[in-house]
């Protein structure tokens, strides 16, 4: 399948010095839903402000349904939508002009029935005439969703999104954007939400300190990296673990009344059945089991620390 | 894809609007403050000189007075256009739009000189409640209202590009082209100055304007109307050059 959005080594060096991105290759595919996750001045917003024409790369090439967005800006960016993350308005127009306004200046003729029925679906419709400064805050991001959605984009990049949004209006979002999908509208967006990327995307890149660290199939990153644990509730605490239970990666807690077992995913023999085996032998009684498996929050948290101390010692 | 006339036609919309929500500050006040230098200079002080090469010095001021306002509202309402947005952060949008860097000028420039051409037609038909005038060469004086309306907007939108904050944005109006105008002429031929001042005066670029304005109206002029074209189009030149080199580079537009 052709990539809709296709970064071939893009760089960002500012005047300054400060290097934001470093030579990053990506693909993003048609009508997927890309999570790019990554921390405080990761490079996400430089990425996502160099594919939409608003900061200049320094270096490389990217295309935008097969245009280059340098040389064929108009092709490209007509088929671009941003939700900044910022809640920039013009306080003082109505919503329905300054949505208006945004169609227009992505050269689309005025369409009213288009305008009205985004403004429905965002719950809009009855704020049209109020002027932007008088709404509140999540109402204000409906709008920006509006504006970008004004031109019928094929691309849309929502830099977090839900920053700052109760959470039934983030579950109103979510909502939406798997209806952009369903309609054939590729997102990309970047979240410090771990929950809204394992919620919605169907792949998560990790950026971190202006370098891509990794993209992968969310599933395929969960189960790869992802790690269970299993609970062993005992019925008598232990202070120590006798020789033969060593083999296994096993840690005592709550003051000995618990014992937690890690074990990989992937493995096709999890040991479980021959932990609780030993434990029988040795005549360590338990009343209760429970498993649970990593959050994407866990694997994300994991993988930015890996990043950082594999950046020490290089350094 | 050819030009994105939409485009345009959105942010001179937008820019137009904004004329509509503050109609106080952006026609009423130049207008009223017209007025005032009409009373002032025109009928109260005026009424005491003579005539200035054949013109009462009523009727001698108002290409003075027009061009006052022109240069200071061409250059006001080009550069808060633009600076508003990058100062609110809602510049995002022009940018990221498919809109190229003429037709971006073409909305905020364009729709700046309209609102100075229309105060100058405003001041102008205020005028006639205070001294008649007769208009010698009207297609001239169109000409040349329009011309310093698009030139002046021209640099307002380098300003508003260069300005980081709103002192920086008013520095120049204030500073450099309110004063020039004042000793350009505005209220007073330049003939009447001393030999040497004459000469140090043409340094002033404002005299060209308000020199071939005047003779618009009266066929009355301190320097030949060809020179005074030729300076306000080499003045058009120079601010779209600068513009070209602004867009090229993204000069505090697009880092």
């Amino acid at each position: 399948m052709q990539a809709i959005i296709s970064v071939k080594g893009v760089g960002k060096t500012y005047a300054g010095g400060f290097t934001a991105l470093k030579s990053v290759d990506l693909d993003i595919q048609r009508g997927e839903i890309f999570a790019l996750l990554g921390p405080n001045g990761a490079g996400k917003t430089t990425l996502i402000s160099i594919i939409c024409g608003i900061v200049n790369p320094s270096i490389g090439r990217i295309t935008a349904d097969g245009h280059d967005i340098q040389r064929d800006f108009r092709a490209a960016r007509s088929k671009i939508g941003l939700v900044p993350q910022e809640l920039s308005t013009d306080s003082f127009e109505s919503v329905w002009a300054t949505v208006n306004f945004s169609r227009g200046l992505f050269g689309k003729a005025p369409n009213p029935e288009y305008i009205e029925k985004i403004l429905r679906q965002l719950s809009l419709w009855d704020k049209k005439d109020s002027k932007i400064m008088a709404l509140s805050g999540g109402m204000k991001r409906r709008v920006m969703i509006a504006k970008a959605l004004s031109h019928e984009p094929s691309i849309l990049f929502l830099d977090e999104p839900t920053a700052g949004v109760d959470v039934e209006l983030r579950r109103d979002m979510w909502e939406m954007v798997r209806g952009l999908r369903k309609s054939g509208v590729t997102v990309i967006l970047t979240t410090h939400y771990i929950e809204e990327a394992e919620e919605m995307a169907d792949r998560i890149g990790v950026i971190n300190h202006g370098e891509l660290v990794l993209v992968e199939d969310k599933h395929t990153l969960m189960r790869k990296l992802g790690k269970k644990q299993l609970a062993i509730q005992l019925q008598n605490p232990v202070s120590t673990l006798p020789e033969s239970l060593h083999a296994f990666t096993l840690e005592v807690a709550d003051e000995g009344n618990q014992l937690i077992y890690t074990f990989d995913t992937q493995r096709e023999h999890t040991g479980i059945a021959e932990l609780l085996r030993a434990l029988n032998q040795q005549g360590i009684e338990f009343k209760d089991l429970h498993s649970s498996e990593s959050s994407l929050e866990e694997i994300f948290v994991n993988l930015v620390h890996q990043n950082q101390n594999e950046r020490q010692l290089v350094g | 894809m050819s030009m994105n006339v939409y485009g345009i036609r959105a942010i001179y919309k937008f820019e137009m609007a904004r004329t509509g929500r503050t109609l106080m500050q952006s026609i009423a006040w130049p207008v009223i403050s017209t007025c005032l230098y009409f009373i002032v200079f025109g009928t109260a002080i005026g009424g005491r000189l003579g005539e200035i090469e054949g013109v009462s010095y009523g009727a001698f001021i108002i290409p003075g007075l027009i061009m006052l306002s022109l240069l200071s509202e061409s250059i006001s309402n080009a550069s808060f256009g633009i600076f508003f947005p990058k100062f609110s952060g809602t510049i995002y949008e022009v940018l990221s739009a498919p809109v190229s860097a003429f037709e971006v000028v073409a909305g905020y420039v364009g729709a700046a000189a309209t609102k100075s051409v229309i105060i100058g037609i405003l001041i102008l038909i205020t005028a006639r409640f205070f001294v008649d005038y007769d208009i010698a060469h009207p297609f001239w004086m169109f000409g040349f209202l329009i011309l310093t309306a698009v030139t002046f907007s021209m640099f307002g939108f380098i300003i508003g590009v260069w300005a980081d904050d709103f002192q920086k944005l008013q520095i120049i109006p204030l500073m450099v082209i309110t004063p020039l105008t004042f000793l350009g002429g505005a209220f007073y031929s330049i003939n009447m100055l001393p030999e040497f001042w004459q000469k140090v005066t043409l340094f002033n670029p404002v005299v060209y304007l308000i020199s071939g304005f005047r003779w618009a109206f009266y066929g009355i002029a301190d320097v030949n109307v060809g020179v005074s074209l030729a300076m306000t189009l080499l003045f058009l030149f120079a601010c779209m050059t600068a513009v070209w080199w602004i867009f090229r580079t993204g000069y505090k537009i697009r880092t």
